[in-house]
């Protein structure tokens, strides 16, 4: 067996071409050089405000990250999982989809929903065991469920992604008309069948669409060497579909590199795919203690290129003042606030949803065994 | 409809050019072809069913009538299965085709975990109007993989409909109303079936989708089952009949949810039951009904209720498959059972 991960494992080979494209060092340095000159005139059409609003989604998620460690601690769910570390290219790439894109993530992506106007509270719902998901993707910015078996929602954006070559909702040239899917996973799930089959029928189909990995570098405890021997972003290229690789805790970059590939998939050049190179700060969930694994050494190297510190660094070296800061760190903790206070409100689910939804259409069974349980609760002839 | 033979029919109140005599198969097509004409979201996928109409030509001239909305698929189940899902989300309603009913394993994750729970996990906000047409059953020959009953693991999951039609008329409504369905449907056609004729009435459906039926009357045992099977049930009533005993017989039509009531009232007449299925009997459909039946109708049964079915090994190679597989004389050496308590 080989020792345990070297970070450069995963990127692109020198032979294999350039390296992952980079506009903000670890630094917080913006970089110029050829890659990036590709992608920098992205940035430049952003206004301040919407540089601004970056930072403040990546704190803001951050905020809410830590709460919900926390209320899972004590208690108020039964899991929780950590999305620290991956801010940076959850809100870029979420942040070059437009409205009319459908975004279908894992389950990590609680700066993604966010920023599609997903209620923090359905994802604490989720994980305390009141739903399995229970939003809809039409009231939370086309952005669809969370997805537990692996790998499995890739093949539903690419079908998804189909419906919309049908519709003819791509290719038109019209930037309000033009749609297209953009599906994130991780490094663990490009091992699952699924995801091949998604790859295989995005690249037959040519489906608008964008394929978001990031690889965080482990599946819950097994280093991505496991998984693939070659740097993943060489995968696609086996199956016809363009791949490049991204410093996933660059903000800029995932932004920049998203918006092109977005573009590319809605304007009918077919579907592409993103490795996003970041890291899992925290445990998979709370159910994990990463310290059997992995070592503190690589933890810190990679807690030295932290999306947020690097953004913040990058900000300030613009101007930015240090009222913007403390204001968002004052409405991050207004979030976490309010969080608390709804997660503390909330009620078990009535036993309707048992029987509920089960069927779109009347369904005898349904209906059977829902009245069996009310009027067993009713023999009690207490409250249910 | 230029393949359909139009014939004349006597004592019916359609009108006799909507009477039609069709192998089972072609019954299928005409059924997906009316689907098809009617909403322009409905979209076929699967192996092989475009150009050359399907293994079995159950898609046969699909393609050259309605285009692109007939997609030969990759050569993956769990791709056919998981992009029909993404389609439905889209608002088109998949109708996906299964070559073989062994193949469909490795489409099950999709089909339990993604497709039987999308709209529960949904909370009623996205319906899943998805068909998966499974030819199943023995009977034709074949190698191993090609010759399955595997109804039993859908039967299990919550969030799907399973239906089996036994004859060409049911196979022309059913798929239409399953297609209609805003629920996931398994539509298991008995493959053995598609090359035999029967009447179909194009202008009127005769049951509902989730409706089972009494298709021979008698009195002294009845005979319950779907599918392939219920040509081997009418062909032992008949046999029973010779030998003085009275048989009813029920197709199922619906495998989940199972329509009870005409199995119990007919239990109620005759007193004995008598389950067959291909497929193995240990926890299976027949095991299933049986319960049931032992459950709402204890105090009418004269005998225990008796299962008939595949064995519990592996579907033998096709030169043991008459052995295997239910057959008439099988049938009545369990009427014979039942009718001796």
């Amino acid at each position: 067996m080989e020792d345990s991960l070297n970070p450069s494992d995963q990127r692109h080979r020198a032979d294999s071409g350039t390296g992952p494209v980079q506009l903000l060092d670890a630094d917080g340095v913006l970089t110029t050089d050829g890659v990036a000159e590709e992608y920098l005139h992205y940035i430049e059409l952003l206004t301040d405000d919407q540089l601004k609003q970056f930072h403040r989604d990546m704190v803001l998620t951050r905020r809410f990250d830590i709460e919900g460690a926390n209320l899972q601690k004590q208690g108020e769910m039964g899991l929780w999982v950590p999305s620290i570390g991956q801010e940076g290219a959850q809100v870029g790439s979420a942040h070059a989809a437009r409205p009319q894109d459908h975004l279908f993530p894992a389950y990590r992506e609680h700066a993604v929903g966010m920023i599609r106007g997903l209620d923090p509270l359905r994802i604490v719902e989720l994980l305390r065991g009141n739903t399995h998901g229970g939003w809809n993707p039409d009231e939370t910015g086309n952005f669809h469920l969370y997805s537990l078996v692996i790998g499995s929602h890739t093949l539903h954006a690419t079908g998804y992604a189909m419906g919309i070559a049908f519709d003819g909702k791509y290719a038109t040239g019209d930037p309000d008309v033009d749609e297209a899917v953009m599906v994130y996973f991780g490094d663990g799930s490009t091992s699952q069948g699924d995801v091949s089959e998604a790859l295989v029928f995005a690249a037959s189909y040519q489906t608008p669409q964008v394929f978001f990995l990031q690889n965080n570098h482990w599946a819950i405890s097994v280093p991505v060497s496991v998984q693939s021997r070659t740097p993943l972003v060489e995968r696609p290229a086996g199956f016809g579909i363009p791949g490049v690789q991204i410093d996933g805790n660059d903000v800029l970059a995932s932004y920049a590199v998203t918006s092109k590939n977005l573009d590319d998939a809605r304007s009918g050049r077919g579907p592409r795919f993103i490795e996003a190179l970041t890291y899992r700060i925290g445990a998979h969930t709370s159910s994990d203690d990463p310290t059997k694994y992995r070592t503190d050494a690589e933890l810190q190297s990679w807690i030295a290129r932290d999306p947020i510190t690097r953004y913040e660094a990058w900000l300030r070296s613009k101007g930015e003042g240090d009222q913007f800061f403390a204001e968002l760190q004052a409405e991050a903790e207004d979030l976490a606030a309010d969080i608390r206070r709804r997660t503390h409100a909330l009620e078990n689910p009535s036993t309707d949803k048992i029987f509920d939804h089960v069927y779109s259409e009347p369904h005898p069974v349904m209906d059977e065994q829902k009245q069996w349980l009310a009027d067993y609760e009713a023999s009690f002839g207490g409250a249910a | 409809m230029t393949s359909v033979v139009h014939r004349q029919v006597q004592g019916t109140s359609s009108s006799a050019t909507d009477i039609v005599e069709l192998p089972l198969a072609k019954a299928l097509n005409a059924g997906l072809r009316k689907a098809l004409a009617d909403d322009p979201r409905v979209l076929l996928m699967g192996e092989d069913i475009g150009p050359l109409g399907g293994v079995f030509r159950v898609t046969e001239n699909l393609q050259s009538e309605f285009g692109k909305r007939i997609i030969d698929t990759p050569l993956a189940e769990s791709g056919i299965i998981g992009t029909a899902i993404g389609l439905a989300m889209r608002g088109y309603r998949p109708v996906c085709e299964i070559q073989f009913d062994g193949f469909i394993f490795p489409g099950f994750d999709q089909i339990t975990t993604q497709l039987a729970k999308m709209t529960n996990r949904h909370e009623g906000q996205m319906r899943m109007p998805v068909v998966i047409r499974v030819p199943y059953g023995g009977h034709i020959g074949a190698v191993e993989h090609h010759q399955e009953s595997p109804e039993a693991y859908f039967a299990h999951t919550p969030g799907l409909r399973l239906v089996s039609p036994s004859t060409p008329h049911d196979a022309y409504w059913m798929i239409q109303e399953a297609i209609a369905s805003d629920d996931p449907v398994m539509f298991f056609e008995p493959k053995s079936r598609y090359w035999h004729k029967g009447q179909v009435d194009l202008s009127e459906n005769s049951a509902a989708l989730h409706s089972s039926k009494v298709v021979r009357s008698g009195t002294d045992v009845t005979l319950v089952g779907h599918g392939a099977m219920v040509t081997v049930l009418l062909q032992a009533a008949e046999l029973a009949e010779s030998e003085g005993t009275s048989v009813e017989v029920v197709d199922l039509r619906s495998l989940s949810p199972i329509d009870y009531a005409p199995v119990l009232s007919s239990v109620a007449k005759t007193g004995r039951l008598v389950i067959a299925s291909e497929a193995p009997g240990f926890v299976s459909i027949s095991s299933e009904i049986a319960a049931t039946v032992a459950e709402r109708a204890f105090y009418s049964l004269e005998a225990p209720v008796l299962r008939v079915s595949g064995y519990d090994a592996p579907f033998p190679p096709a030169k043991l498959e008459t052995t295997y597989l239910p057959d008439a004389d099988r049938v009545l050496e369990a009427v014979d059972r039942a009718m001796a308590y």
